[in-house]
């Protein structure tokens, strides 16, 4: 299951976020603001990737780099949250 | 105003070489055209007849012939520097403002310079002494390029005019791209083509013997933090601002033809607006562009202040897809790639006033940089404001505030909003301090470009290359005028001036003139307390009440908008354009060697797909299409970059 919710992230990030180069190393513990990854934008497409793609509302609260700036820190938000209700 | 081309040196058929040179600058100087040819040098100039409409033809001499000035500008004090020389037994020939340059020289040499208030770039070729003096104006409104082919020095207003010279081909410089990928435009001397260079603002260049020397006359300085304010009383600041603006743009009405305006709706072209009417006996034609998007068109404002003013008012209105039909027009003026499509609207806009019959506009531009109006300046405060307590989560949200106008910002958490402005735990000494969140999010655009030229540039990194060449003094500043030296030595004269102001206003032979460039005004805001300029989260607030009673409430109390125009949008919006997908398209890319061209593929579609993308995305849409023109423009379709750096 994790690897699978985190190899659809990456997949995610690989083409939405670094336009398909699949040569950047991207370590899952990578900050993905400080590596000049995602943008304030780019939060906001990663949010509705992950409410379209498993099914999770986000509420404000959630929407912090805590859950959000990392592969791992995603992929983990979304195994806790998967079929729970938002928090906001 | 106008351009020129010239040489010092040895050069075959000079005179045809001089009449190419100027005949690709023609836009800027459609009134009249000329060449001088001597034994060792030559000038050739395009005029756009503006003061001394019958009898300021140029390249011009001086009654014995030993000195010969081509000259592009306007000198605006030359009546009261006319009146000296006079009194000093000079005779005149000409009713123009270049004669007074060409006696003050041969009165002071070099020295002129410190006596000249305006907007300029000459060539004075000195035949007693045989040697070529170059020079530009303090803040870098006027545009000097130069080269060194076989020996033999030439100048120009324009590249283009360069591009003529026997010889010489187009190569993009490649350290210039990473400069535009990072801070927007190329650090001068650099320009975007290899071994073309850019006199900068207040430069002089003097060449003789074989020689060539290159030295500042003036200087923008500030006073060391910590040192005894030179104003302490407010409204005895704001009095003399007003007189100083006052003058400035007295002086900037001087013309022998009608003198327009420029109308954006915003403080600073509605007070020159303002100050312009009375001083129009005539009445003041104004010019405004609007646009479809509710995001960017101030029309209402616009209208508002011509309402106010009683000004014969005309506006283009930029549509959807204009600025895609235009752009690959606005490259070949431009001179270079750009991250933004801004500069296109102002081509359509003097376009508009070239339709209507005038040839100068006064413009508000450089209020931002002379008293503090841009949002980084506010955002640099509060950032450092959050940088004293790294963990606060409440101050943050004032980021929010700063930039109402940016929907996505509103929804960010305070945490994400600091990770995005380094406003955590970030050196609050670092010079860059205040520019740093911005060279970051616009060098995130490097990620397109192609493993070759990322090899080729190797280790360079724009934004410490900048933080090496500011002056020792910098340290010793207060925070707001690092950054406001920052914006005005840099991005002032790089971009704003040059992309946004002389080049899309002389494409179509319009001359734009500054009030709030007088570089008395200049030099006077540069002594004014922090404080005053930007009070709280107050941009511009002496400026404000200096001129209070000028304008409606609603337009002077206005919070500053910037200046923007729809970027990837502006091209993807409209349907497919066919010079776009093709200068986008892989095998175009690929071509090139400079961008990753499957990832450049993708941001294409991202952007088809996606109307509205974020800041990164944007740049480096517009940063590619701009390159790939560039080349297409200037290299011929045969892409290929300067194979090192």
């Amino acid at each position: 299951m994790t690897e699978t919710i985190k190899d659809k992230v990456r997949a995610f990030v690989i083409e939405n976020f670094l336009f398909g180069d699949t040569s950047y190393d991207l370590a899952d513990a990578a900050s993905l603001i400080e590596n000049d990854i995602i943008d304030s934008t780019g939060v906001l497409e990663l949010v509705a990737f992950i409410e379209d793609q498993f099914g999770i509302v986000m509420g404000d609260a959630d929407i912090v780099p805590a859950n959000l700036d990392s592969l791992a820190r995603i992929s983990a938000f979304i195994e806790a949250r998967v079929g729970a209700p938002a928090t906001a | 105003m106008c351009g020129f081309g010239g040489y010092f040196g040895s050069v075959p058929d000079a005179k045809n070489l001089l009449e190419r040179m100027v005949s690709a600058i023609a836009h800027r100087g459609p009134d009249e055209n000329g060449v001088f040819v001597d034994k060792e040098a030559g000038l050739g100039h395009v005029r756009l007849s503006i003061v001394g409409l019958g009898d300021g033809q140029q390249p011009m001499s001086d009654e014995s012939g030993e000195l010969t000035i081509a000259f592009n500008g306007e000198i605006f004090n030359y009546v009261e520097l006319r009146d000296e020389l006079r009194a000093k037994g000079r005779r005149f020939r000409t009713s123009s403002d270049t004669e007074v340059i060409l006696h003050l020289y041969d009165v002071m040499g070099e020295e002129c310079l410190s006596r000249l208030n305006g907007d300029f770039s000459f060539a004075i070729w000195d035949r007693r002494r045989q040697r070529m003096m170059l020079a530009r104006d303090r803040m870098g409104v006027r545009p000097l390029f130069y080269m060194n082919n076989g020996g033999t020095l030439y100048f120009a207003s324009e590249i283009k005019a360069l591009l003529q010279v026997p010889g010489v081909s187009a190569e993009l410089d490649p350290i210039a791209l990473d400069q535009i990928f990072t801070l927007w435009a190329p650090i001068a001397p650099r320009t975007g083509f290899r071994d073309i260079h850019e006199l900068e603002p207040a430069h002089l260049m003097i060449a003789e013997k074989g020689k060539v020397a290159i030295r500042p006359y003036w200087q923008l300085d500030y006073p060391d933090r910590g040192a005894s304010p030179l104003f302490t009383d407010e409204r005895a600041a704001a009095e003399e601002l007003r007189a100083l603006l006052t003058d400035a743009t007295r002086i900037r009405m001087r013309a022998d033809v009608p003198v327009g305006s420029y109308l954006s709706g915003g403080l600073d072209s509605s007070i020159v607006a303002a100050m312009a009417t009375g001083m129009a006996p005539q009445g003041l034609r104004t010019f405004s562009v609007t646009f479809d998007s509710v995001e960017h068109d101030e029309s209402a404002f616009q209208m508002e202040m011509a309402t106010a003013l009683g000004t014969h008012h005309s506006a283009v209105a930029c549509r959807a897809g204009d600025i895609a039909r235009s752009f690959p027009e606005v490259i070949r003026f431009a001179e270079r790639p750009i991250i933004r499509t801004a500069p296109a609207p102002l081509y359509q806009l003097s376009g508009l006033v070239r339709e209507q019959g005038l040839k100068v506009v006064l413009t508000g531009e450089g209020a931002d940089e002379v008293f503090a109006g841009y949002d980084i300046f506010k955002e640099a405060r509060v950032r450092r404001f959050c940088g004293r307590q790294p963990g606060s989560r409440i101050r943050p949200h004032l980021f929010r505030k700063l930039y109402p106008y940016i929907p996505g910002l509103q929804q960010q958490s305070a945490e994400y909003l600091a990770a995005f402005f380094g406003a955590g735990d970030v050196p609050l000494d670092d010079p860059l301090f205040s520019h740093r969140p911005r060279f970051k999010s616009t060098a995130a655009t490097k990620i397109f470009f192609s493993g070759d030229l990322r090899t080729r540039l190797s280790n360079y990194d724009a934004a410490e290359d900048l933080a090496s060449r500011l002056p020792a003094a910098f340290s010793r500043w207060h925070p707001l005028h690092q950054a406001q030296y920052l914006e005005s030595r840099f991005l002032l004269p790089g971009y704003i001036l040059s992309s946004q102001g002389d080049r899309m206003a002389m494409a179509h032979g319009i001359e734009g003139r500054f009030p709030f460039l007088d570089h008395r005004l200049v030099e006077f805001a540069t002594r004014l307390p922090p404080e005053m300029k930007l009070k709280g989260l107050v941009e511009k607030h002496i400026l404000r009440e200096a001129t209070k009673d000028l304008l409606p409430p609603s337009i002077g109390q206005r919070t500053k908008q910037p200046y923007r125009a729809p970027d990837s949008h502006s091209f993807t919006g409209v349907g497919e354009l066919e010079y776009v997908r093709d200068a986008m398209s892989e095998a175009r890319v690929s071509d090139s060697g400079l961008f990753n061209a499957k990832a450049v593929t993708k941001l294409y579609e991202k952007c088809q797909s996606q109307p509205v993308t974020g800041f990164r995305d944007n740049a480096a849409f517009v940063g590619v299409l701009s390159t790939q023109l560039w080349l297409q423009t200037f290299t011929g379709s045969g892409i290929r970059a300067a194979e090192a750096a």
